[in-house]
């Protein structure tokens, strides 16, 4: 029996599988091309002029200046990078380096947990728990704290995985040497994991500028405030996009899609470098 | 093992690392006698580390315990009336229910699941099937990492305008703007669902030993059959806990459905057409209220919507440690 004979009609069966694996595959760069297309053709007319100069947004008078947006944006995000990344590391190296064999499955449930919680119901927590009885009030500083505690898990579990390629070896040679576990650990493990925990810190940024629905609920909402004030109340880019839809006109609309623009081109630059980097070393360290 | 330039132990104990090189043999180093400072510095630095866990164990202990003790009242008062009764139009009136909110939930996050998971795992089937490490396949796998960063509310706008804002095709009857439906909710959640379910799934099929696949093609089997009859059953209980976690991620998200569900408080059943509205959505309208009564129904939401996510994540974790017992 001839091998073209046995395969017979499935041949075909073959090559359509194949086209449809493809086709989804290829879905992933159609979604994407699709978002930067479509959503730049309909801001592009509130894009121009004095948008991310202005620090007036007034949709009343047509007036849309984005600076104070972006600039809460950028501003929460650090703070709760400033919160999130020394605890993100503490764990991380204490679930790889310190804990006991038998507490690191509780442990990284325990972060899985926490990642698990939706963004709205930290979102309620903190506009009528955290905002209320901490003295916080709806600014800066607690939209920084939720975003801190939803970014969290992200780095963890991307340190996690980025400390465990550590060679064995180098940990051994540090201890054989006579290094303390915390030795150890700045000798070996930090020098050949720095470039990874870069990028995962990187990947938590992402998160917390695009995050949206905590963040509206507990930034204040105030217009017009471009400063360093931890305290005072104010908006991020997303915030303002879903707070403000539900009672936007024709050109409102068109001044918060150019702002998820603008989104979109700050989180998706910031994730393709970080993805970069941590690809990178994942990589050199699998091939050392 | 190279020492590197300022090696800690350069400091600590040069003796240690000097005593390799240095001609004659000294007389080796009392470590116990140098090591109390580095044994405080030790034990402080692991201290910070145990203590990094109690800082996240805080806002999680306090998040759960928020939502048990106010929702669970306000939920299962006069039960099951929360989670059957509509919702009242007047949100300051205090009373039940949740109920079409919870179905909602359920229609957006199972079509959303019905549209994300297959695609995903096509997609993953070709990356690690076909493609390995073209070009192609790498740039696919490269943007999907960069697609799962794309901000949700990102997402719900692009669905808004290629799908709420766009006319249908007229195939049925007049062409009209799609509308706000749950269906356009469902997009917006598989569109985010797409590239986590693209990741774990390739990850599980890394897992599957090429000796089946082998054993596959030498009893003639084409490559689809093979994919389709050995290597996804193979792989398949974490293919599902991985696409579980997804369906949880996606189920708590809210931005995507603001501007594609809209906001109904009665049953709707029909996945494509009117208004309708779903847990998340209740909790972020209801939470920025300022009257009692509706903070009250924010928080029994938020029981329920949390409640159904860690069924699913528990669910997804049995199948995970299936898979564990099988190796």
């Amino acid at each position: 029996m001839q091998l073209a004979e046995l395969r017979g009609n499935s041949q075909y069966a073959d090559r359509a599988f194949r086209a449809l694996a493809i086709g989804a595959a290829g879905l992933v760069l159609v979604i994407l091309g699709m978002i930067a297309v479509v959503m730049t053709r309909r801001a592009w007319p509130a894009l121009g002029g004095s948008f991310f100069t202005s620090i007036r947004w007034s949709p009343a008078d047509g007036i849309f200046g984005a600076l104070p947006f972006v600039w809460g944006t950028l501003y929460t995000a650090a703070i709760a990078l400033l919160l999130a990344v020394p605890v993100s590391l503490g764990v991380a190296l204490f679930i790889t380096q310190v804990a006991p064999p038998w507490l690191k499955r509780p442990m990284v449930y325990l972060v899985d947990l926490l990642a698990v919680i939706p963004s709205v119901v930290f979102g309620l927590w903190g506009v009528l728990v955290l905002s209320q009885h901490a003295g916080l009030g709806r600014s800066f500083l607690t939209a920084g704290i939720i975003l801190a505690i939803m970014i969290t898990p992200i780095i963890t579990s991307l340190a996690r995985e980025v400390i465990e390629t550590t060679p064995a070896s180098e940990k051994e040679a540090a201890l054989a040497l006579g290094a303390t576990r915390w030795e150890m650990i700045s000798a070996s493990v930090l020098p050949h994991s720095k470039g990874g925990l870069v990028g995962a810190v990187m990947l938590g940024l992402g998160r917390a500028m695009g995050e949206t629905i905590a963040a509206a609920l507990v930034i204040g909402s105030a217009l017009g405030q471009v400063t360093l004030n931890p305290f005072a109340s104010g908006n991020s880019m997303p915030a303002v996009i879903a707070n403000e839809w539900g009672e936007a006109d024709a050109s409102h609309k068109a001044a918060l899609i150019a702002l998820a623009v603008t989104l979109f081109v700050i989180t998706i630059t910031v994730n393709l470098i970080a993805t970069t980097i941590v690809q990178r070393s994942m990589k050199r360290s699998r091939g050392v | 093992m190279t020492v590197p330039d300022r090696h800690p132990l350069a400091e600590a104990a040069p003796n240690l690392l000097a005593g390799g090189t240095q001609r004659g043999v000294r007389a080796a180093p009392d470590l116990r006698a140098r090591a109390s400072w580095r044994t405080v510095k030790n034990r402080l630095m692991l201290g910070l580390m145990g203590a990094a866990v109690a800082v996240i164990a805080i806002p999680l202990i306090a998040v759960l315990w928020a939502v048990v003790q106010r929702g669970a009242s306000v939920a299962f008062h006069d039960f099951p009336a929360f989670f059957t009764e509509t919702i009242p139009l007047v949100s300051r009136r205090a009373g039940p229910g949740m109920g079409p909110a919870i179905i909602g939930t359920l229609m957006v996050t199972s079509a959303a699941t019905a549209i994300a998971v297959p695609l995903g795992i096509l997609g993953a089937v070709f990356l690690h099937e076909y493609g390995g490490t073209s070009a192609f396949a790498r740039l696919v796998r490269f943007m999907a990492t960069v697609m799962t960063g794309v901000p949700s509310v990102v997402m719900g706008l692009f669905v808004y305008l290629i799908w709420t804002m766009t006319p249908s095709l007229g195939l049925f009857g007049p062409s009209r703007p799609h509308g706000y439906s749950a269906f356009g909710g469902a997009l917006a959640l598989s569109f985010l669902m797409l590239p986590v379910v693209i990741g774990s799934t390739e990850q599980m099929l890394r897992l599957v030993p090429p000796q089946l696949r082998e054993a596959a093609y030498a009893l003639g089997t084409t490559k689809s059959r093979t994919i389709l009859t050995v290597v996804l059953p193979a792989a398949l209980p974490g293919i599902v806990s991985g696409a579980l976690l997804a369906v949880a991620r996606a189920a708590g998200e809210t931005a995507p459905l603001l501007f594609a569900v809209g906001a109904a408080s009665a049953y709707n059943l029909d996945l494509f057409h009117e208004a309708n509205t779903a847990l998340s959505v209740q909790i972020f309208a209801n939470a920025n209220s300022s009257f009692v009564a509706a903070q009250d129904r924010a928080w029994a939401a938020a029981l329920t919507l949390v409640g159904l996510t860690f069924i699913v994540t528990l669910v997804a974790r049995t199948f995970t440690a299936r898979l564990a017992l099988k190796r």
